[in-house]
């Protein structure tokens, strides 16, 4: 599949951000992994292209990072499972194998019918909110087997699944592309805030507890 | 010791992160304060507040700042580092998507501070949410003339560029953050030259976390008293804490340095019911664990050191009577060799044979050697690698030891998930006793 005119005219969008184009690069393949489902060999060209850069250096950039998917084709939907100590056990690692039992894939593969991507993630940035599952890399925080099995049947179904915090899931490709840093116009439109990052504000609220006014100094 | 919300206070507004729901609780006070003031004196303003990096190192901000040469015909830079990755660290994504407005006028003020015209917030690639929130935030403050030329007519001009990694723990590292900004491998590099002097593209470069740029604005606007009536003289100030784990009610909390982890843990509903506090780690995986005898210890940089840890993040996660420390350390310890960069020897190899030694006790055939042996490898990383993360592999195993020697010593002979089966340390148990056993 040829890159569209419209994605290169993304790319000089991205370059156009940063004082060298070079700094477009973590970015730009975010961007052709969108469109293409995986960084392409035709992919790496392009960003040697337009950075004037050799398909090894851009190669060297892009296997080092592990959201790039060099080798095989994206699932329509990625699903994270966070294993590290805080979510993977207090209940991640159950909620993995559960997964990988439905979905018949391990770590890192693809369901057979290129629904989904099942893969075992590192720390989220969620700990509060654990165990934190991501889809398309949206938040799914306090996940237990039942409430994932629950966004996998809605998946399945093709019916809207919306994230905890965050918007309804779009698909990993269009993930991958707000990732990218072009825009969704979702930015002001989700809930991100829910009641574990108000935890605080309730209680100093309900305790009447306050930072020191200004006015007293 | 009280609660005191300040970055956190409005979060319950439905419009807290937009420039008019920020301007409605006082947002966007504080630049037109700065911008009448020599960026020197700003500069003093931070330095005498206090203010230490939120991070993880704690680095005092105002003199970081201070060591960006001035007039030296380059262009400066800021670089804000919201790679938030180190497990445990919960905060700085949340302050993204709440409150991006003071980081965004706290990024002003740092760059009219540091003569910068450029500025960078780096958000790790993984969380679409933040980073869509982020450039929303970015275009909100550009249409009310916060951002761009000639800003509120200071003469000051400031670019803010938002951009994203692609999953990589190694570029929350500042220099492999640069790297990284740079479109290479997000790999670290030798210091010095620091990058307050050779940064981004080798031009002078600050590079702060989110919290920390976003406490600047409270503190010019409201003064460095107000600042340091909150905290201890050394550590002074309000933090933004993220209690997570085995706790009734995780969450955000803020509150002064000094707040002792057993207050922070009252406000945070207490250790799950029917058990009681095994151990835990102040500020992210990479600082030692702590026990329930230093639950009074004052949460500074100063007496979290004096206790044998680190403040780190100051992002407390705490585990409870049902967790195995083998378990819990083996999975940090896999987390260091996956994110391990390469680079230097000690902790590219390092990383990889205490994980094993590690996933032998895990699975009950651990040998007497792995031991002492975990301690004799780590020295062999502790100080010998190119940057903190190899040091941070090499942390977790004397204050382990020390406490919890029989656990080690049982997984000599025993599966961790024997002696902890690992349904009882979730929060919410699966019903089937197969998935409970299939753990890992």
């Amino acid at each position: 599949m040829a890159i569209s005119e419209q994605v290169r005219a993304e790319c000089r969008q991205l370059m156009d951000r940063y004082p060298q184009d070079r700094s477009a690069l973590v970015p730009m393949l975010h961007l052709l992994q969108s469109e293409q489902g995986m960084v392409t060999a035709e992919g790496l060209e392009l960003c040697a292209e337009l950075l004037d850069l050799s398909t090894a250096e851009v190669r060297a950039v892009a296997t080092f990072y592990t959201m790039y998917r060099l080798r095989s084709q994206g699932g329509e939907h990625h699903i994270g499972v966070c294993v590290n100590t805080a979510c993977g056990l207090l209940g991640g690692d159950a909620i993995f194998d559960a997964l990988s039992k439905r979905l018949s894939v391990s770590n890192g593969e693809v369901t057979a019918d290129g629904r989904f991507t099942l893969e075992r993630i590192e720390c989220q940035a969620a700990c509060t909110h654990s165990p934190v599952v991501t889809v398309d890399w949206e938040y799914f925080d306090q996940m237990d087997i039942d409430k994932m099995m629950d966004v996998i049947d809605k998946l399945e179904a093709g019916e809207e699944v919306v994230a905890t915090r965050g918007p309804a899931v779009r698909g990993w490709r269009a993930a991958e592309k707000t990732i990218a840093g072009i825009d969704d116009g979702l930015g002001y439109k989700s809930d991100a805030i829910d009641s574990l990052m108000l935890a605080g504000l309730n209680q100093a609220k309900e305790r009447g507890e306050t930072a020191p006014d200004p006015k007293d100094f | 010791m009280a609660l005191t919300p300040v970055i956190t206070a409005h979060w319950d507004e439905p419009d807290c992160f937009t420039v008019d729901g920020y301007k409605k609780v006082g947002g966007y006070r504080a630049i037109k304060k700065a911008l009448k003031m020599d960026p020197d004196d700003v500069i003093n303003i931070i330095k005498d507040s206090g203010l230490r990096g939120r991070g993880g190192a704690g680095f005092p901000t105002g003199m970081k700042w201070s060591f960006v040469p001035q007039n030296d015909g380059h262009p400066h830079y800021l670089t804000v580092n919201g790679d938030e990755s180190e497990p445990g660290a919960c905060k700085d994504i949340p302050i993204m998507m709440a409150n991006p407005q003071a980081l965004i006028e706290g990024i002003i003020i740092t760059c009219w501070a540091i003569r910068a015209e450029h500025a960078f917030v780096y958000i790790r690639g993984e969380v679409p949410e933040p980073i869509r929130r982020m450039h929303a935030a970015v275009a909100d403050a550009e249409a009310h003339g916060f951002l761009g030329e000639n800003i509120l007519g200071s003469g000051m001009n400031l670019k803010l560029t938002v951009t994203s990694g692609a999953g990589a723990y190694i570029c929350g590292e500042e220099t492999a953050l640069l790297d990284s900004l740079e479109g290479r491998r997000g790999q670290p590099r030798l210091k010095p030259p620091f990058p307050a002097v050779a940064g981004l593209y080798s031009a002078p470069t600050v590079i702060n976390n989110v919290e920390t740029i976003t406490s600047v604005p409270y503190i010019i606007e409201n003064g460095v008293s107000w600042y340091r009536s909150m905290g201890t003289d050394k550590s002074p100030g309000f933090k933004v804490w993220a209690v997570s784990g085995h706790v009734n009610r995780p969450g955000i909390y803020e509150a002064p340095l000094g707040i002792t982890m057993g207050e922070l843990l009252d406000y945070a509903g207490g250790i799950r019911d029917g058990h009681e506090l095994k151990f835990w780690l102040p500020g992210g995986s990479s600082v030692p664990l702590l026990l329930q005898d230093h639950l009074d210890t004052p949460m500074t940089y100063e007496d979290i050191a004096a206790a044998g840890s680190m403040l780190g993040t100051g992002t407390p996660m705490l585990f409870d009577d049902t967790t195995s420390v083998v378990k819990a350390i083996t999975r940090w310890l896999e987390f260091y060799k996956h994110e391990s960069c390469g680079k230097c020897t000690p902790c590219r190899e390092g990383t990889a044979w205490i994980t094993g030694s590690l996933e032998r006790f895990q699975e009950g055939v651990g040998r007497s050697e792995d031991i002492e042996g975990l301690v004799e490898l780590s020295n062999h990383i502790l100080g010998r690698s190119f940057c903190a993360l190899g040091d941070a592999a090499a942390t977790p195993y004397e204050p382990a030891l020390k406490a919890f020697r029989s656990e080690f010593e049982a997984a000599r002979h025993q599966p961790v998930d024997e002696a902890f089966p690992p349904a009882a340390t979730m929060i919410i148990p699966p019903e089937t006793a197969n998935l409970a056993g299939a753990a890992t």
